[in-house]
C-alpha cells in the first residue's frame, strides 16, 4: 500500500475523533468516548505505517541509506511528523491521566495541520535533498526539534484550558488574554480557510499559497472587504470574549482538575525544553558549524528558537524560584507556544534565511 | 524598610543583578530586540530594508524609520554595543544570581539529614501510618526490606519508644540548575573566545589557483600560515535538472612549498588544518574564465581508441586517426537552445555547459554543433567520431568559507553540560524519607513522613506500595 493512502485515512481518521471527542465532551457517554480513542489509535497506527513506508520510499529513491533518508526535509514532511508527535503525546497522557475531554482540543489541533496540507498546496511530493540537508545531523536535529514541539503545543492547550477553568470574571486580565488568544487562533484558522478556498476555486492550484495568505481577508485589495473582515474578525473576538464562560462550564463537567491541568503543562514543558535544548539548539549548532562553518549566526531561525528558548526557561523559573503556580505560568506557557508557531512557520513563511527547506 | 537600611549600595546593587527580575527584563529586552533584528535584513542593502519598512509601515514612514533604526545600530545589531552590553548584563545576571544561591544551597547540600521529632513527621507533603504486629526491634528489618524498592540506605539511631530511620536521595541534584547556569557562561566565554582569537572570512579560489590567504567581510587579507589550492571543482546534479546533489573541491594544502594534505570538500564535510576550517559554501564563474580555462576531451575516431586532448578557447584540433578537425567557436556555461534554434545562456553557473565546435573534414567545413557536458548524445558526431565533453577546467572558482575558531570546543563543552545540567534539574529529584517505629503494646506503629522536590506522586506511589507489601506479608503471617 502506498503512503499516501494511508496518510489520507489516518487525516479522516483523526477528523472523524474529533468529532467524537467533541461530541463526548457534550453528551458525555462514555462509550462515545472508548470509539473517540479507538479511532485516534487506529489513525496513529496507519500514520505510523505511512510515516515508515515514505521513509522507505524516500531512502529507495535517494539511495543514501536510511539513517540519512529522514522524511523530515520540507513543510509537508514536518507537518506530518509533528501530527504523529503531537497525537503520541495525546495518547501518553490519555492513558497516564485518565483524562479523554482533553481529546477534544488536541485532535482539532492534528486535524487542521493536516487540513492546512491539503489546502495551502504544500508540495507533497519527495523532493531531493540540497547538499546542505545530507547529514547525519538531520536525523536527531529534526526529530527532536519536532518532539519538543510537541511537547510545547500540549503544554499550550492545558495552559489554556487551565486559564479557561480558573477565571471566572470577565475583566479579569487572564480571562482577556485567554478569550483573545483563543479568538486570534480561531480567526486567523478562518481566514486562512477562506484564503484557500478561493485560491483553490480562483487561483491555479498546486500552487504554495504563500503569497496569498489573507489576500482575500485583512490584506484584500478591495478596501470594502479588508474593512468588513476587520470587523467580522473583532466582533468574533468579542463574542468569545462575552461567551467564553460557557466553554468553562463544559469543561467543570470532567473531572479534569485545574491541578491536573497545571501538572500537565509543566510536565510537557519539563520534557519538551531539554529536548529543545539539546536537538534544537545544541545539535542545530552543531551542525551549522560543519555546514556552514558557524555554529551560531543568528539567523531568524535561530533567532527565534532562542527566543522560544527564554520564554519557557523563564516558565521554569517562575515556577522552580518563585513558587508560581496557576493562571500567571499558564499564561507564559500560552506565550511559549506562540514563539513556537512563529519559529516553526512563522520564519519560513515570512522572514528568508538560511533554514529556508522548510517553506514550499 | 528596616532590612534596607541596613544595607549598603554594593549590597543594593548585588540583589539587583541577583533578582528575578532583572533577569526577565533581561531576558525581554534581548528577545524583544533580536525580533526586530529578524525581520530587518542583517548587514544587507539599504534598499532591502527600505523595502521591508514600507511594506510594514507605509511609504511615508518608512525613510524616518529607517534612520531611526539605522542611528540605533539595528541593521547590524547583533555585532552592536548595545546587544553585546545585554549580552554581558545577562552573563553578570547569571553569575551574581548563582554566586547568591549557590553558597546556601550547597551548605543545604553538605548538611547531614537528622532526625525529626513526631509532630513534625505528620507535617510532610507524604504521609502513611500503619500498625503492625511485633516489637519495633523485630519489625525494623522487614520495614526496611519493603521500602527497598526506593533505594535508600538509611541511618538508624535508637529512641525511646523505638527507633527512627532516615535517608534522602538525590540530594546533589538541587546542584543541576547551576551547572545549567555554568553551561550557559561557557558557551559565552567559548565566544568570546572565538570572537578574539580567530577569524571568520571568505576565499573565492579559482580551479588551479594558490592563496595564502583569506578574507574577511570587510575586504581584508587575513593570512592563513600556509597556501591553499584549488585542484578541481565539480558539481553534480539530480538527473537531467538544475537542482545540485552535491559540490565538491578538490583541495591541496601547501606548507613550506611542500603539499602536505589534499582532500575533497563537499557540503557537511570541511577540511581543517592547523586550526583553520575550510567550508564548501557557494561556486560559481571566474569572470575572465574563458582566457584561463582549459577544455578536456576525449575524442576518438570513428571505432577507434579514446584520446585526451587539452585545449584552449579558439583552438583547432585533430581527432586522431582521422581527418576530421574541429574548431572551438564558442561556450556557453548554460546552454538553452530557443524553438528559433538560437542559443543563450540562462544561467551564470556551470548548469549546463556547452561548447560550440566548427568541424572540417580535410580542411573542408562540415558542420557545427553544440557538444553538451550533460547529454552524452550530443558527444556523437554524424559520421562516427567521438568528442567527449570532459571539463571545462579553470573556469570556475569554489566558494570557500574559512575559519578559525579556537574557541568551539569550549563552547561544545558548555553545551555538554548544559544538556547534563538540564537533565539533572528537570528530571532527578531530592527525596526525602523518615521512619518512625513506636512500640505500641507488642505492636509497632509505623509512621512515615517523606518529601520529594520533584515528581512527588511517583514517589508517594512507591511509598504506598511498600506498605502495602509490608501489609499483606503480615497478615499473611497470621
Amino acid at each position: 500500500m502506498e503512503s499516501s493512502v494511508l496518510f489520507g485515512l489516518s487525516t479522516m481518521a483523526y477528523f472523524v475523533a474529533m468529532m467524537m471527542y467533541i461530541t463526548y465532551l457534550a453528551f458525555r457517554k462514555p462509550q462515545v468516548g472508548v470509539l473517540a480513542t479507538t479511532i485516534t489509535i487506529f489513525g496513529f497506527v496507519s500514520q505510523t505505517i505511512a510515516l515508515i513506508l515514505r521513509w522507505k520510499e524516500f531512502a529507495d529513491l535517494s539511495g543514501m541509506g536510511f539513517m540519512r533518508s529522514v522524511p523530515l526535509t520540507n513543510l509537508y514532511e514536518s507537518l506530518v511528523f509533528f501530527v504523529w508527535c503531537l497525537i503520541a503525546g495525546y495518547l501518553i497522557i490519555e492513558f497516564k491521566f485518565k483524562i479523554r475531554s482533553f481529546g477534544a482540543f488536541i485532535t482539532p489541533v492534528a486535524g487542521l495541520a493536516l487540513a492546512f496540507i491539503d489546502l495551502t498546496g504544500v508540495s507533497k511530493e519527495i523532493q531531493p535533498l540540497v547538499p546542505a540537508l545530507k547529514s547525519n545531523w538531520l536525523l536527531a536535529h529534526v526529530t527532536m526539534s519536532f518532539i519538543a514541539y510537541a511537547a510545547f503545543s500540549l503544554s499550550f492547550s492545558t495552559g489554556l484550558m487551565y486559564l479557561i477553568t480558573k477565571t471566572e470574571k470577565r475583566n479579569e486580565l487572564p480571562y482577556i488574554f485567554w478569550t483573545v488568544t483563543f479568538g486570534i487562533f480561531a480567526v486567523i484558522f478562518v481566514a486562512m480557510g477562506i484564503d484557500m478556498v478561493t485560491f483553490k476555486v480562483a487561483v491555479k492550484p498546486d500552487v504554495f499559497v504563500k503569497t496569498y495568505l489573507f489576500k482575500t481577508s485583512f490584506f484584500s485589495t478591495s478596501p470594502i472587504v479588508k474593512i468588513l473582515s476587520w470587523i467580522l474578525g473583532l466582533t468574533t473576538l468579542f463574542i468569545i470574549w462575552r461567551y467564553g464562560l460557557f466553554l468553562k462550564k463544559v469543561i467543570d463537567k470532567f473531572n479534569v482538575t485545574a491541578d491536573m491541568l497545571d501538572e500537565i503543562t509543566y510536565k510537557s514543558i519539563a520534557i519538551g525544553f531539554p529536548i529543545f535544548t539539546l536537538g534544537g539548539l545544541v545539535f542545530g549548532a552543531i551542525w551549522a558549524d560543519q555546514a556552514w562553518g558557524v555554529y551560531w549566526s543568528w539567523d531568524p531561525k535561530e533567532t527565534w528558537s532562542l527566543i522560544t528558548w527564554f520564554i519557557y526557561a523563564f516558565y521554569l523559573h517562575g515556577r522552580m524560584i518563585r513558587g508560581w503556580r496557576g493562571k500567571k505560568v499558564a499564561i507564559v506557557a500560552v506565550i511559549g507556544f506562540m514563539a513556537v508557531i512563529f519559529t516553526y512557520l512563522g520564519v519560513n513563511l515570512l522572514l528568508s534565511g538560511l533554514h529556508a527547506y522548510g517553506g514550499s | 524598610m528596616e532590612q534596607g537600611k541596613n544595607k549598603t549600595f554594593v549590597d543594593k546593587i548585588w540583589d539587583f543583578f541577583a533578582s528575578v527580575k532583572f533577569a526577565v527584563v533581561i531576558f525581554a529586552l534581548i528577545s524583544s530586540t533580536s525580533i526586530v533584528g529578524t525581520i530587518l535584513d542583517q548587514k544587507a542593502e539599504p534598499a532591502k530594508n527600505l523595502q521591508i519598512l514600507t511594506k510594514l509601515f507605509g511609504e511615508s514612514l518608512s525613510p524616518i524609520l529607517y534612520n531611526i533604526f539605522d542611528k540605533l545600530g539595528f541593521m547590524d545589531m547583533y555585532h552592536s554595543w548595545w546587544f553585546t552590553a545585554l549580552l554581558i548584563f545577562f552573563s553578570l545576571n547569571l553569575i551574581i544570581c548563582s554566586a547568591d544561591r549557590l553558597p546556601r544551597i550547597w551548605k543545604l547540600v553538605k548538611e547531614p539529614l537528622g532526625p525529626v521529632p513526631e509532630a513534625n513527621l505528620k507535617k510532610f507533603p507524604i504521609k502513611q501510618e500503619i500498625v503492625i504486629k511485633g516489637n519495633p526491634d523485630t519489625v525494623k528489618d522487614s520495614v526496611k526490606n519493603a521500602l527497598k524498592s526506593t533505594l535508600f540506605r538509611f541511618t538508624e539511631i535508637k529512641e525511646e519508644s523505638g527507633y527512627q530511620l532516615y535517608a534522602q536521595k538525590g540530594n546533589y541534584s538541587r546542584l543541576g540548575v547551576y551547572i545549567t547556569h555554568l553551561s550557559i557562561l561557557i558557551i559565552l566565554i567559548g565566544a568570546v573566545i572565538g570572537i578574539r582569537f580567530g577569524f571568520k572570512g571568505y576565499l573565492n579560489l579559482p580551479e588551479g589557483d594558490v592563496s595564502h590567504a583569506a578574507f574577511s567581510e570587510m575586504e581584508k587579507e587575513l593570512p592563513l600560515g600556509f597556501e591553499i589550492r584549488c585542484d578541481n571543482f565539480d558539481v553534480e546534479f539530480y538527473g537531467e535538472s538544475d537542482m545540485p546533489k552535491e559540490y565538491k573541491s578538490w583541495l591541496t594544502i601547501i606548507k613550506d612549498g611542500k603539499e602536505v594534505l589534499r582532500k575533497s570538500i563537499v557540503v557537511n564535510d570541511p577540511l581543517s588544518y592547523e586550526g583553520i576550517t575550510f567550508y564548501q559554501s557557494s561556486f560559481g564563474l571566474v569572470p575572465d574564465g574563458l582566457s584561463r580555462g582549459i577544455f578536456i576531451f576525449n575524442v576518438a575516431p570513428a571505432g577507434g581508441q579514446n584520446s585526451t586532448i587539452n585545449l584552449r578557447y579558439g583552438d583547432t584540433f585533430q581527432i586522431p586517426g582521422s581527418s576530421v578537425s574541429g574548431k572551438i567557436m564558442n561556450f556557453s556555461p548554460a546552454l538553452k537552445i530557443d524553438e528559433h534554434g538560437h542559443a543563450s545562456s540562462y544561467a551564470n553557473h556551470m548548469d549546463n555547459p556547452a561548447v560550440l565546435i566548427d568541424f572540417f573534414d580535410a580542411g573542408k567545413y562540415k558542420y557545427s554543433g553544440w557538444i553538451l557536458k550533460r547529454n552524452p548524445q550530443t558527444w556523437q558526431l554524424p559520421d562516427g567520431p567521438r568528442v567527449e565533453f570532459i571539463d571545462y577546467w579553470g573556469v570556475e572558482f569554489t566558494g570557500l568559507q574559512v575559519r578559525k575558531d579556537p574557541g568551539v570546543w569550549i563552547v561544545y563543552f558548555g553545551c555538554i553540560a548544559m544538556s547534563i545540567g538540564l537533565f539533572i534539574a528537570l528530571f532527578l529529584s531530592h527525596r526525602k524519607i523518615w521512619v518512625k517505629l513506636v512500640e505500641e503494646k507488642n505492636n509497632t506503629r509505623v509512621i512515615i513522613g517523606a518529601t520529594a522536590n520533584k515528581n512527588r506522586t511517583a514517589f508517594e506511589r512507591k511509598i504506598d506500595r511498600s506498605m502495602a507489601i509490608l501489609n499483606k506479608k503480615q497478615e499473611g503471617e497470621k
